[in-house]
């Protein structure tokens, strides 16, 4: 194989094959991809987590993360093959020719260096350009994204500048070398509806602009309908399917690719009204809360609860929606206004709460990593809310154990002595909920449940609490910032932004114009599969 | 001797090549500066030098094939589940519990290992070692090889006593600073800085004046010298924890804090305060070793290593080893207990990644 052989391709995978290092010894995380990618073309990988995105994204930049190694194939990067080129020569491409912008880039920033100094770093290090010409293409490029300021904004360090912001800030850096390929893992995952608007546009303009070719990760098919000329679908390691952008969404061919496609299908039958004199479960009453005095985190929320019924909170990152829950559970006690259960006031503090109190408020969390104990079985993490309350000992606490994981729709004879390292992401959730239900509670608070899991995961779980839902008349408190959860799910909805609630009411009020002009932004920012939505809303928004 | 110098250099000459071989340039260097070193030694009239350095070569090459037999053996007699982690053991490690395993069955059987009792005199001063007395004899005539015996009994009983009492203080008080936060914090937490600003020994010499040398005023000593530092790692490595939402799904249950420590934290911190106890466990030996030496910790006539080395201690200048038994014993032990913990810590911080 010679390492000189230019093609018309920017980029040329054939049949690659990366290995990873497990227990097991070396299993296959890449099956044989092949790939091509031109000059200025955008190429749309999806899949689920697992999937070998981001190994594959990595691998492009001849890369392969510690465990891993390339088993066999090729990685042609203009002419130059990367699976055999040496470490020297990889790191003159890297950066100066090949980019990668990831998705935290919070975490990617080094806190302590100003941005602009961090976005010089890579032209000066290849010598492309001086210190002085550097900051100016700099300034150039932040006025390209977008980016408020671009004379000064550099000048800031990476805790001053919002999310949205300090992504585009990234993909600047990234830009600064005019890199050929750029590889996008996930860019826009971390961010709210709204900001996501602005980075996909001034990330789509800026790599049209310097004509860049570019493969871009996510797990949303809505995103990437927006930003590629073609999908690959990817599914353990293996190509399902690849087709243009236009094709892939009217007509995907293979099975798997289609169930991706009818995620967002599920909606929950709506339920009947709650009668005119029926007394909420819970409500809230002209609640104030804050983490410290001068600054107010919620501002004079109220609303009511009915049995049976699922509310969904929503807002984006920063409106101050989990602090409801934590003023509900009694973790943060509000500066003024109170939680009424059945009309009675609840102490505001959870410790002077009684047992029976706590029992009936119970929460899912967003992270099902930290949220459940890692040292400790799973008959255990669910066995002991029923042991605690219900008093359940030996085999009468096996059953109810075992109940709860059919329930969950876990088989108890694989599952009750697993610890949740040995779970998927979907299945901890399932013991999440199944922890939630051991208590027996009235009302189960979810905060935003399905955001870390994938798609096919995430609508699993929705329909699990459905069904849930009518067989035991739960209530629900849904805090999330995910419209599509809240239009398959909700009953009713109340808007927040800024600590203050904007719009509530039953979901055919909310979701139906006239929109309160925040509602309205927040619905009109949810990508849909039309690849020519962002276009349109854009050209809408003027 | 020609034939251990023979070996020695042949096995030099191997390792370099299998360094070779193997592409490992940090080892090539160290067994090329050896072979090299040991010829020109040789060719310059320096051959003791060479001798020494076969005979630590000896030791070593014992040392680690004890282990390697220790290890083999232990697989067959541990439960399935860690028969993964016997086979992956290092080999310092495994020497480390070989070692250990050796003291405590000493200690425990002490009076039936021993061929003499630990204060009966039972031949002349300083005798030189014999077939009766294995390591000869100390300054009143007491056999060597029994004190050092029954001292594995005393000095570890007592160090490891004391290392207990210190762990259970500190680890209880960390844990539940952890957990409480606030006043308690606040309060446990100064006293251990006061307790830790005492420069250790003097303040161990102060207590035992004024108490007298009692067992459990040694104990006592001990445990609050050390259980500080135990208190402020529970305590690092218990906020760590608290500060999960399970710990939250927890209190929102409305558990107690006995209950968070026990079931949702302990579990969570043990790795990191087992490695602790190991090192804690060194700290205090040395200490008790020390205090003994000083005259300030076991009273005579009782069998205790640091003791044993200050009672011989003049021999030294006649070149006797002597005193220099129950001073290795005392490395070996440390260093033994250090080998464990590192692997220890090494697998811990292995599973975080």
């Amino acid at each position: 194989m010679s390492i000189e052989n230019k093609t018309e391709f920017i980029l040329e995978m054939r049949g690659l094959c990366v290995d990873g290092y497990s227990n097991e010894g070396w299993m296959p995380i890449l099956k044989g991809i092949d790939l091509t990618l031109r000059r200025g073309e955008i190429l749309g990988l999806i899949g689920e987590s697992g999937a070998g995105k981001s190994t594959l994204g990595a691998a492009a930049m001849g890369y392969v993360r510690d465990g891993t190694r390339f088993a066999s194939g090729s990685v042609n990067f203009d002419g130059i093959e990367l699976t055999i080129a040496s470490e020297a020569k990889k790191n003159t491409l890297r950066g100066a020719r090949i980019a990668y912008v990831a998705q935290s880039a919070a975490a990617s920033f080094n806190p302590a260096h100003k941005l602009i100094d961090q976005h010089c770093e890579a032209p000066l290090q290849h010598r492309l350009r001086t210190k002085t010409a550097a900051q100016k293409d700099a300034i150039q490029l932040y006025e390209q994204l977008r980016l408020p300021n671009p004379k000064e904004i550099g000048f800031r360090y990476p805790h001053q500048v919002s999310g949205g912001q300090l992504q585009r800030a990234m993909t600047a850096m990234a830009m600064s070398c005019r890199p050929d390929l750029l590889i996008f893992d996930e860019p826009t995952t971390a961010l709210d509806v709204t900001t996501q608007i602005d980075v996909l546009s001034a990330i789509r303009d800026i790599v049209r602009v310097y004509n860049t070719a570019a493969i871009y990760i996510t797990h949303d098919l809505a995103v990437v309908a927006q930003m590629a000329d073609r999908i690959k679908v990817l599914l353990r390691g293996k190509e399902i399917e690849e087709a243009p952008t236009r094709n892939m969404l009217l007509s995907p061919q293979e099975e798997y690719t289609k169930s991706l496609w009818a995620v967002r299908s599920f909606k929950s039958p709506s339920k009947p009204a709650p009668k005119e004199d029926e007394k909420p479960l819970v409500s809230l009453h002209n609640i104030h809360a804050s983490y410290n005095k001068n600054d107010k985190i919620v501002d004079d929320v109220s609303f009511e609860i009915f049995k049976g019924m699922t509310v969904a909170v929503v807002g984006e990152s920063g409106s101050g929606k989990s602090t409801i829950a934590r003023v509900m559970t009694g973790l943060l006690p509000p500066d003024q206004g109170n939680v009424r259960r059945m009309d009675k006031r609840l102490p505001l503090h959870y410790k002077s709460r009684s047992r029976e109190q706590l029992r009936q408020i119970q929460m899912i969390y967003q992270m099902a990593d930290t949220a459940l104990n890692p040292k400790i079985p799973v008959c255990e993490i669910i066995g002991r809310p029923a042991e605690f309350y219900s008093g359940l000992q030996g085999a009468e606490l096996k059953g109810r154990v075992e109940e709860l994981l059919e329930l969950i729709e876990l088989d108890p004879a694989e599952y009750y002595n697993r610890r949740p390292s040995e779970l998927s992401g979907g299945q901890k959730q399932r013991i999440g909920i199944a922890r939630a239900l051991a208590a027996d509670p009235e009302i189960i608070i979810c905060d935003e449940i399905t955001s870390a899991l994938d798609q096919l995961v995430a609508e699993g779980i929705l329909r699990l609490l459905d069904s849930l839902q009518r067989e035991l008349n739960m209530t629900y408190m849904f805090i999330t910032h995910d419209l599509a959860t809240v239009r398959a799910i909700a009953d009713f909805i109340v808007v927040m932004k800024d600590g203050k609630v904007i719009e509530k009411g039953t979901k055919e009020e909310v979701l139906s114009p006239p929109h309160h002009s925040y509602t309205e932004l927040l619905l009109s920012s949810v990508p849909e599969m039309d690849p020519d939505w962002l276009s349109d809303l854009l050209k809408q928004r003027g | 001797m020609t034939i251990d110098v023979f070996v020695y250099f042949a096995a030099l000459a191997f390792m370099l090549v299998l360094s070779v071989v193997k592409e490992r340039r940090d080892l090539k260097i160290i067994w090329l500066f050896l072979l090299v070193g040991s010829i020109l030694l040789l060719i310059f009239d320096k051959a003791y030098v060479v001798f020494t350095m076969i005979t630590a070569a000896k030791v070593l090459a014992a040392s680690m094939g004890a282990a390697f037999l220790f290890r083999l053996t232990l697989r067959h007699f541990v439960p399935a589940d860690f028969v993964k982690e016997v086979v992956t053991l290092p080999l310092t490690a495994a020497f480390g519990l070989l070692v250990i395993l050796i003291t405590a069955l000493t200690g425990i059987f002490a009076p039936w290992i021993a061929p003499f009792g630990e204060a009966e005199i039972v031949t002349s001063s300083f005798a030189p070692a014999d077939q009766i007395h294995l390591m000869g004899s100390d300054q009143l005539g007491r056999d060597m090889f029994s004190r050092i015996v029954y001292g594995a009994r005393n000095s570890v009983g007592l160090a490891f006593a004391a290392t207990c009492l210190a762990f259970f203080v500190g680890a209880s008080a960390g844990l539940m600073a952890a957990v409480k936060g606030g006043w308690f914090d606040q309060i446990a937490g100064r006293l251990a800085d006061v307790i830790m600003s005492v420069p250790s020994l003097i303040f161990a010499l102060l207590i035992l004046s004024i108490f007298g040398t009692s067992i459990f005023v040694i104990i006592l000593v001990a445990a609050a010298i050390y259980s500080p530092r135990v208190f402020r790692l529970a305590r690092a490595v218990g906020r760590n924890t608290v500060v999960m939402e399970f710990i939250e799904a927890a209190r929102l249950r409305g558990e107690g804090d006995w209950y968070l420590i026990r079931r949702e934290i302990l579990p969570n911190t043990t790795a990191p305060l087992i490695a602790e106890l190991g090192l804690v466990f060194c700290y205090v030996f040395l200490l008790i070793a020390g205090l003994s030496f000083l005259g300030l910790g076991l009273q005579p006539p009782t069998a205790d290593w640091g003791s044993m080395v200050r009672e011989n201690a003049a021999l030294i200048s006649f070149g006797d080893v002597t005193p220099l038994i129950p001073a290795s014993a005392i490395a070996l032990l440390t260093i033994s207990i250090n080998f464990v913990v590192d692997w220890m810590l090494h697998r811990t911080s292995g599973l975080k990644e």
